[in-house]
């Protein structure tokens, strides 16, 4: 994530959109966006917006596929071609399929695919627009997407990002910031275990600062958590 | 049937090829093998074998580093390395597998990128690292991170006139700063290994990979596997990938 | 029976175990329960429970449900029960009369698209779904529609005692079948108002004076939309 650009990036304690480092962008969750599907949900964390839905759990083929005793689940990521500024061409790249991975396997460990032996759950991830974070928004979208179609979990899954810039720790690093950090962490997190699903890093951290990003993610995910509850609660009143 | 067994044995506290939790297994290592290569290097990690070879080319640089040379890292699963790979693009774990070397030697700054600029903005030499799996025994990651900064360090800059590269001709050693090494710890229950082999891979609950620098910098990580960790656990298999780095970036020397 | 206001999400924690039956949508990690989809937890004497809000129909054995003939095969017939899991009706389930299926093509007796309401006999631990019509209330359905609702939410459609359905009946004087899949037979005239009816209760289950609201729906004029 090597500096590109010689602009300093805090400036009296504020970030480039303004921020402070400690600061969220905006967060907005919204349930039921694709009415086709089992299951859905847009979460946006500034201009950065995800949209999953979760068609499933459904019957799988190829029946080679079917793994013994227990259904699969299957992640699809793809950014939108004008989701960033340099449009990105609508075909499959390295990068979309190794974060469909790593989705998938940030979510894994939460749902019970043992109690759907032949089928399969398949979540779709689009990101819309681009800045910054994007497989975090997709993390939060997805678990909400996967609570809204009934699907059996263990937990809510939510998700961050926190890195550091000009040697300052910063959260939810925005498509800038992504570009030109000395280091930024995604981490997905299992918040009444409080456990760690996914985990991905570039940079150059002490073991120490490690450390300190980690108990920083794990407080910013707790706070967002909060945000996941409410949307859903919300979504099922009783009154 | 053996990831079964393999579980037995670590629940006892023991491996199936009979070493420690935090032993590798016999690694070999030899560069220079691939002659039609500017480096490269062949290493084993027990049975599984990878071969890196580096290719330099001339070319733009990226648009958002134009003082930077460039530097492409792919990784191909041979479909004769194991009956789970099929012939075709590049999938899933070869994608992740080529990333996150990519990363560790990116992020390390391994290579003076800038030295590898021809005209700033218009022309640089291009490395290309590519990974060849030829035998899959598990821990393909270690085994490609490690042959990768081999063959970066055997690696000799061609000649080059104007915008031809004299193939044959050699300059000088690419520019190579750090040698950073990549560790892969897994977990079963509350058991940690290091340098797991094909069946310890298929019972392992998750792994954590850590890429370390000469100065004990970390400069990846990389969680994978279908089971959570904890605060702790990540926070004790940095430290622990600390210090077995050095065992392997003895090697290198 | 404590009903609770609160709508449960995974993870959460809905109580302590005390010997109760651990029900559906929950699992257990020693004596805590907790809950394993979005919905309402029951904590009753001998049993805690959530009753979820949304997903897909899994079969239990005896469930009576709505299901659609998909396929004739030789000796019995692929139904669409509602489910990722697609179930079987063996003949000898079926047909009472000797069949000889060297001679007879069984679509005499239920073909492609044929509805029909039966019960799940058999569901293995793969599962491997059978039903039968051998059950007091089988039968095949004629003409009629179906719509497909939230399998959870059929205990409302069908009310305390079968109040709820048999009002929507009785209003709309429509032939009504209710699956615990999930699949509602409509037959009559005035279907439209039975639907909205119908899709109204599953839409808003969860909400206090819902059995009011349907009375006066039902009991307003034709084509009144509330």
């Amino acid at each position: 994530m090597g500096k590109k650009s010689e602009e300093k990036l805090i400036v009296s304690g504020k970030r480039i959109d303004g921020r402070k480092p400690e600061e969220l962008r905006e967060i907005k969750m919204k349930l039921g966006v694709v009415s086709r599907a089992n299951g859905s949900a847009m979460v946006s964390f500034g201009k950065t917006t995800a949209i999953a839905a979760v068609h499933g759990p459904r019957e799988l083929f190829p029946r080679f596929l079917q793994e013994s005793g227990a259904g699969i689940l299957r992640v699809r990521y793809n950014m939108a071609p004008f989701s960033v500024t340099d449009r990105k061409s609508p075909a499959p790249d390295r990068r979309s399929v190794e974060l469909s991975k790593v989705i998938r396997l940030a979510l894994e460990p939460v749902v019970f695919l043992e109690d759907f032996p032949k089928v399969t759950i398949d979540v779709f991830v689009e990101i819309i627009q681009a800045d910054g974070s994007t497989r975090v928004a997709a993390i939060n979208a997805a678990s909400l997407a996967l609570a809204a179609a009934g699907v059996p979990m263990k937990s809510l899954v939510t998700a961050c990002s926190v890195g550091k810039i000009d040697g300052t720790l910063i959260v939810d690093l925005c498509g800038k910031e992504d570009n030109n950090s000395e280091c930024d962490m995604a981490v997905a997190y299992l918040p009444i275990k409080d456990k760690i699903s996914l985990l991905q890093m570039d940079g150059q951290l002490t073991e120490q600062e490690i450390k300190k990003l980690l108990e920083f993610a794990r407080e910013n995910c707790k706070k967002i958590y909060e945000l996941q509850k409410k949307t859903l609660k919300e979504q099922y009143k009783r009154e | 049937m053996e990831g079964k067994y393999a579980l037995e044995l670590i629940e006892k506290g023991k491996r199936i090829d009979g070493r420690k939790f935090g032993e590798f297994r016999p690694i070999q290592l030899n560069v220079g093998v691939i002659q039609t290569a500017e480096g490269s290097a062949w290493v084993k990690f027990g049975e599984t074998e990878v071969i890196a070879g580096v290719k330099m080319g001339i070319g733009e640089p990226f648009s958002d580093t134009p003082n930077e040379g460039v530097l492409m890292v792919g990784a191909e699963f041979t479909p004769l390395a194991s009956p789970d790979f099929e012939a075709g693009p590049p999938g899933e774990n070869a994608v992740e597998l080529a990333r996150v070397v990519d990363r560790g030697i990116r992020e390390s700054n391994a290579i003076d990128l800038e030295k590898l600029v021809i005209t700033a903005g218009e022309k640089v030499w291009l490395v290309f690292i590519d990974i060849h799996i030829i035998n899959h025994q598990g821990n393909l990651l270690d085994a490609a991170a490690l042959a990768s900064v081999a063959a970066l360090l055997n690696t000799k800059m061609p000649k080059r006139k104007d915008d031809e590269i004299l193939r044959g001709e050699v300059d000088k050693d690419l520019p190579v700063k750090f040698k950073p090494i990549t560790i892969t710890i897994g977990k079963v229950n509350d058991n940690y290994i290091i340098d797991p082999n094909f069946e310890e891979e298929a019972i392992l609950d998750a792994r954590l990979s850590i890429a370390v620098r000469d100065d004990d910098k970390v400069c990846a990580l990389q969680k994978q596997g279908i089971k959570e960790l904890s605060f702790e656990e990540v926070e004790e298999f940095v430290k622990s990938a600390m210090k077995k780095s050095k065992e392997l970036r003895k090697l290198l020397e | 029976m404590t009903e609770t206001k609160e709508i449960i999400l995974p993870g959460e924690l809905i109580g302590e175990r005390n010997g109760r039956k651990v029900g559906k949508g929950t699992f257990f990690e020693g004596e805590k329960v907790f809950a394993k989809v979005i919905g309402i937890p029951y904590i009753t004497e001998n049993e805690i429970f959530v009753v979820p809000l949304s997903g897909v129909y899994l079969p239990n054995i005896g469930d009576r449900i709505v299901g659609v003939i998909e396929e004739t095969q030789i000796s019995g017939w692929l139904v669409n029960i509602n489910s990722p899991y697609a179930a079987f009706l063996p003949l000898a389930e079926a047909v009472d009369e000797f069949v000889d299926t060297t001679r007879t093509d069984i679509s005499r007796f239920f073909d492609k698209d044929d509805v029909i309401f039966c019960k799940i006999s058999k569901v293995t631990k793969g599962k491997t779904i059978q039903v039968t019509m051998r059950d007091y209330g089988s039968k095949k359905l004629y003409g009629g529609i179906i719509i497909k609702i939230i399998p959870s939410k059929i205990p409302r459609i069908i009310g305390k005692g079968g109040s709820m359905i048999q009002l929507i009946k009785d209003k709309t004087k429509c032939d009504i079948y209710t699956g615990q899949n999930g699949v509602v037979w409509i037959r009559g005239d005035n279907k439209a108002k039975a639907i909205e009816a119908i899709l109204t209760i599953e839409r808003e289950s969860h909400i206090v004076g819902l059995t009011e609201k349907i009375e006066k729906m039902l009991s307003e004029g034709n084509g009144q939309k509330i």
